[in-house]
């Protein structure tokens, strides 16, 4: 039998819990203790006089009400440029309240850590952030990224507690308007106190009567962001374009480019503002998809097209090489002053690295400011417009393309990973490589003609495959630059002893990986070469009946 | 989740007072805490201006009828929450004396809230009982407040071999000097004396100040009115002491 008490219990709990779902009124859950409850936002439409004013005289005639003071308030929301928190859940704020500053770490599903700040509203890498809870929660999800400014909001906040006979707060209740930085209209937002839902649905039925405000579900940051023009995972590194399968292929191959373009400029501010390694690492990707399209579709563009752009690109590429390379010895450097222990001897490699960073940057610097650039992306994008504008009806469709580029692709690579014995060169290895890159493009450009499972497990092989050579590669790259660093370095300074050694041990550290993935190379090609995987390549289209 | 109790066999020691004070610096200090006033007098539950009811009573919350979550409420403070008194908090050893395992009853209520709260106080009613059982078996640390007089340090050492006798995980004990009149030469001895001799009486002591009664008048945490006065400076001495103490 229920305890009638019990019951009353019950539908109290789903009172708090609920309020929001029966109401339409959207609320962001929040954690207050040890449950999580419904906060109610409301917003002006239109010009609403005075807030804080119609706010609380709405309220006034079922509460006591504690007003506050009002004070400026400043937001700053961080992402990385690929909206990595967004992706993860949170959103990351930058808050000055009245003269304070903090942190403050916060999802839908009710998480809130706030922290100290460092006073800057741009921290750069999320390892800037100072130890901490905000920190470790960001650090895996951030990585290399830096946290930049997204959007902002400076307005006037004001609070208002509700509070019952015996003084005790049951309801709170803040106004923010007065927005300078961002055009954002009046926002009310209603917290309730644990324990006291009825008075909580009590006031947001009272609000919901204040002429001018309507419940909202849209966050102060998607506001802020919308204000701007923008919206959150605006920019992703992915070529998410979905093609049909019917249209022409060049038609297909051109929208593919130009979204690969558009992704190649989205990073170019980011590199000559050196925000962090990745900008210039994206843009490198962007100039090896359109290369493999070049090289491997290329020939259903306009006659010329392609040979015309390979050449401009090429150069792109080989303008950006220098800077990401001597990034990736940094990084791998730090991760080995971290695991070595060799710290104190390698800071001299290290400086010296810094500094030819710092001397390639100026001449990648000069390339992308260059007439050279501007043209090359200027004249791309004009030719692939064109292309959509002027094509042929009677050129092969965009599956067909997919299928037969990517079958080739794919035997090409069985047949040259075939011919790789223990006895050949490292080059062998680097030129098969470059194929599995050029297939991946290839996929995914095409994705969106795929069977998604057939997709996926291809993908999985591959990138299985492409790891290892990657692993192979790296090690050997970075190996021959310590040698040629470690001469370059004695021609221009004299380099202590320890340096040296240390290098040395770098390098052998280096050739054992390589070791190792060549030894694992043979196994992860024999299952890419497979019956198996051939037969998900053949697969990979969709069915015309689904 | 740690817990904490303030507890002595004697009324009117300062335990609602220390509950009070050390729960809110918890949750100031970032820690989600919640205090459970055990005392049907409900004199913490007044102090953060709660009504001192639970719906279907000790009895309800002891048999599980109604989860413990079900019947907290926020305080005025971020971080921190209340578990109410309620009068029929009184009968709770009945309650208690009828469930299975009846002396780790109340361990066994708190544990589904060990992943939303890192600190739990319980702020006991003076007797010794079995709901004092239950929280030396719930307890992580046991703060003990004393009178400075030898009768009161006699109290704490009964209460020291009984924890000693239990079987199982027993609680650190912390004794402080509660009350403490720096006009009474008794009180100043002790005081000075007995933290040097014994490791389980903390060096900080707890004035008799009327700042501390104001919390009764003001209804609030003597840190949110009086946060640079000696007596919240003490408690503050006292809950970095009761953390450092507490694994």
């Amino acid at each position: 039998m229920i305890d009638p008490e019990q019951k009353v219990a019950v539908a109290l709990t789903i009172d708090v819990y609920s309020a929001s779902h029966r109401s339409g009124s959207a609320g962001v859950k929040f954690r207050n203790g040890c449950g999580v409850l419904d906060r109610h936002e409301f917003v002006a439409q239109g010009e609403v006089p005075s807030p804080f004013a119609a706010v609380v005289s709405a309220l006034r005639s079922r509460f006591t009400i504690e007003e506050g003071a009002p004070r400026t308030v400043r937001r700053t929301w961080l992402d990385t440029f690929d909206w990595r928190v967004h992706r993860a859940g949170l959103t990351l704020e930058h808050l000055t309240d009245a003269g304070r500053t903090e942190l403050l770490l916060s999802s839908p599903s009710g998480l809130r850590i706030s922290g100290e700040s460092g006073g800057s509203t741009e921290p750069g890498r999320a390892d800037r952030l100072g130890a901490g809870p905000i920190s470790d929660r960001l650090a895996p999800i951030v990585g290399a990224r830096a946290l930049l400014a997204v959007a902002e909001s400076e307005g006037t906040l004001r609070d208002a507690r509700l509070t019952n006979q015996d003084g005790k707060t049951v309801v709170r209740i803040s106004v923010e308007d007065g927005f300078t930085a961002t055009a954002l209209a009046p926002r009310v937002t209603l917290t309730p106190v644990r324990g006291y839902g009825r008075e909580a649905k009590r006031a947001r039925r009272l609000l919901a009567s204040v002429p001018g405000f309507e419940p909202t579900s849209e966050s102060r940051l998607d506001a802020a962001l919308a204000a701007g023009g923008r919206h959150a995972g605006d920019y992703t590194g992915k070529v998410d374009i979905s093609l049909d399968g019917s249209a022409p292929a060049s038609v297909a191959l051109a929208a593919v480019l130009l979204r690969i373009l558009d992704m190649l400029e989205a990073n170019v501010d980011g590199v000559v503002r050196d925000l962090d390694t990745e900008f210039l690492h994206d843009l490198r990707i962007s100039v090896r998809r359109t290369r493999s399209g070049l090289t491997l579709a290329g020939d259903s563009l306009p006659v010329g097209l392609a040979a015309r752009f390979a050449v401009e690109f090429k150069w792109l590429g080989d303008l950006t090489t220098p800077v990401r390379d001597l990034d990736v010895y940094l990084s791998g450097l730090d991760a080995t002053i971290g695991e070595s222990g060799e710290g104190e001897a390698l800071q001299p490699f290290r400086r010296y690295l810094a500094r030819r960073r710092r001397a390639e940057r100026r001449r990648l610097l000069a390339g992308l400011r260059s007439r050279r650039f501007a043209t090359l992306t200027g004249d791309w994008r004009a030719a692939l417009l064109d292309v959509s504008d002027h094509s042929v009806t009677d050129e092969p469709t965009a599956a067909d393309l997919a299928a037969a580029r990517i079958t080739r692709g794919y035997r090409r690579i069985v047949k040259r990973g075939s011919a790789i014995t223990s006895a050949s060169p490292a080059e062998d290895l680097h030129a098969l490589r470059k194929r599995c890159k050029q297939l991946r493009y290839l996929m995914e450009y095409f994705a969106s003609l795929h069977d998604p499972g057939s997709h996926h497990k291809v993908i999985k092989e591959l990138k299985s495959l492409q790891d290892c050579l990657g692993r192979f590669q790296d090690s050997q790259i970075q190996r021959e630059a310590i040698t040629a660093l470690a001469d370059q370095m004695a021609v221009e300074q004299a380099v202590p002893a320890p340096t040296l050694l240390a290098m040395g041990k770098l390098s052998a550290g280096l050739e054992s990986r390589q070791r190792d993935a060549r030894g694992e190379f043979a196994g992860r090609f024999n299952r890419f070469a497979s019956a198996k995987t051939a037969r998900m390549i053949t697969a990979l289209p969709v069915r015309a009946a689904s | 989740m740690k817990v904490f109790a303030t507890y002595n066999i004697k009324g009117g020691v300062g335990k609602t007072s220390t509950a009070v004070n050390l729960a809110y610096l918890a949750a100031r200090d970032g820690q989600r805490t919640l205090l459970w006033d055990l005392d049907p007098q409900g004199a913490a539950t007044f102090l953060f201006r709660i009504r001192p009811r639970v719906k279907g009573g000790g009895k309800a919350l002891v048999q599980g009828r109604r989860p413990l979550e079900d019947a907290i409420k926020g305080t005025d403070y971020d971080g921190l929450d209340l578990l109410p008194a309620d009068f029929t908090y009184r009968n709770m050893d009945l309650a208690l004396d009828a469930a299975k395992k009846p002396t780790r009853r109340i361990a066994r209520l708190l544990a589904p809230l060990a992943a939303d709260y890192d600190v739990v106080f319980l702020d006991c009613p003076p007797s010794m009982s079995l709901v004092s059982e239950n929280v030396l078996e719930a307890t992580n640390t046991l703060l003990v407040p004393l009178i400075p007089t030898t009768l009161s340090l006699r109290t704490f050492d009964q209460l020291t071999e009984f924890v000693a006798s239990l079987d199982g995980r027993r609680p650190a004990l912390l004794g402080f000097f509660s009350m403490v009149d720096g006009r009474k030469r008794l009180h100043r001895e002790i005081v000075e004396r007995l933290p040097t001799q014994r490791p389980d009486i903390a060096t900080t002591a707890i004035p008799a100040l009327s700042v501390v009664e104001q919390m009764a008048v003001r209804r609030a945490p003597l840190a949110t009115f009086a946060p640079r006065s000696p007596a919240c400076e003490r408690y503050e001495q006292l809950w970095a002491q009761a953390q450092q103490l507490t694994p």
